[in-house]
């Protein structure tokens, strides 16, 4: 059966996922504690939410005693991008998806999920993104959770090593279709230089992580599409 | 105000998922317009490039454990490894070098 096959490949290709969001939620789970939260509601607000920096940012304003309102805003910047991933995930769907599928797979759309879904030939199956939550969302709230309870049990070089797992897939994701198009090396290798510039520029160093995504995003792929419009159905590749 | 950790776990939850639902679920139709389209083509590219790099040698406890994961994962990618390969790989490498140099 065609889902039970694309929840497999989801599956397969969530392992890793869910193993670097173990090892990275650990220490998003001692801020959770700092914040003073249990290991219970550690494991229920990363489960709900399935963000990095969005936890992060949530924690620390819990921390801080921050209004729920602020909290809110703190939510919709640090996570704005994904409103990009998903509007590019819409065009990834058959237009037919029911609505079900669209919300279930909203639910989990994280940096890396999006990217082993935009990798996806042709259109997405809603099952792959199943497969790839059913070892991902475990993966990061029991790591949190275990955080909490335990405070950094992984051995320091192993939390090291670990942590360039997730950045190594996004290589796998974006070299392989920039080897085949000069248009896409050129924005790979363009995006990189200005993130690193924006990380380092007085002024503009003080930019959040998160906002630093958006901006660049907007502004290269927008000047990408401009000068080199898509122009057949290329995206349903 | 008595703040309650339940529902600042509610409200982050809700925004979060109100931010990637919304898009999937009000955008239902293939976009016709060459340049919004060609926009949303790009934006994996763009956004999965500057999350990895400079983070990529910020995450690691040396620089160069970190350059030396970049280096093995655009070569290995380049190549045709899978992603898991990829992902494994640039882990070991890590590992490894800082046992040699830290």
């Amino acid at each position: 059966m065609e889902n039970k096959k694309w929840y497999k490949k989801g599956l397969r290709d969530g392992i890793p996922i869910g193993l670097g969001y173990f090892a990275v939620s650990f220490t998003l789970g001692i801020v959770a504690k700092k914040a003073g939260l249990t290991a219970f509601q550690t494991f229920l607000a990363t489960a709900l939410t399935n963000a990095s920096a969005g936890g992060y940012a949530g924690f620390t304003a819990i921390a801080e005693h921050s209004t729920y309102i602020d909290v809110a805003l703190t939510m919709l910047i640090v996570n704005a991008r994904y409103l990009l991933m998903s509007a590019a995930l819409s065009q990834k769907l058959a237009p037919n998806t029911p609505l079900r599928h669209r919300a279930l797979v909203a639910f989990d759309v994280t940096d890396e999920i999006f990217g082993i879904s935009v990798a996806v030939e042709g259109t997405l199956n809603p099952y792959y993104n199943y497969g790839a939550m059913t070892v991902a969302i475990p993966g990061w709230s029991l790591g949190a959770a275990l955080g909490v309870l335990s405070g950094n049990i992984l051995p320091n070089n192993l939390v090291s090593a670990l942590g360039v797992g997730l950045y190594g897939m996004f290589l796998a994701i974006v070299i392989p279709p920039a080897r085949k198009s000069k248009i896409i090396a050129s924005i790979v290798i363009i995006s990189m230089v200005l993130s690193f510039a924006l990380t380092k520029i007085p002024l503009l160093n003080g930019m959040s992580s998160g906002l630093r995504v958006i901006v660049l995003t907007v502004v290269i792929a927008l000047a990408a599409a401009i000068l080199f419009p898509q122009k057949e159905d290329e995206n349903a590749k | 105000m008595q703040n309650n950790v339940y529902i600042y776990i509610a409200v982050m939850a809700a925004v979060t998922f109100l931010i990637r639902v919304l898009p999937l679920t009000l955008i239902r139709k293939k976009i016709t317009n060459v340049t919004l389209r060609s926009f949303l083509y790009y934006v994996p590219y763009v956004t999965l490039s500057v999350m990895t790099f400079p983070a990529i040698i910020e995450a690691t406890n040396s620089v160069w454990s970190g350059v030396a994961a970049l280096v093995t994962g655009v070569l290995l990618a380049y190549f045709g490894v899978s992603l898991f390969g990829v992902a494994v790989s640039a882990c070991a490498v890590v590992f490894l070098i800082e046992l040699i140099i830290l």
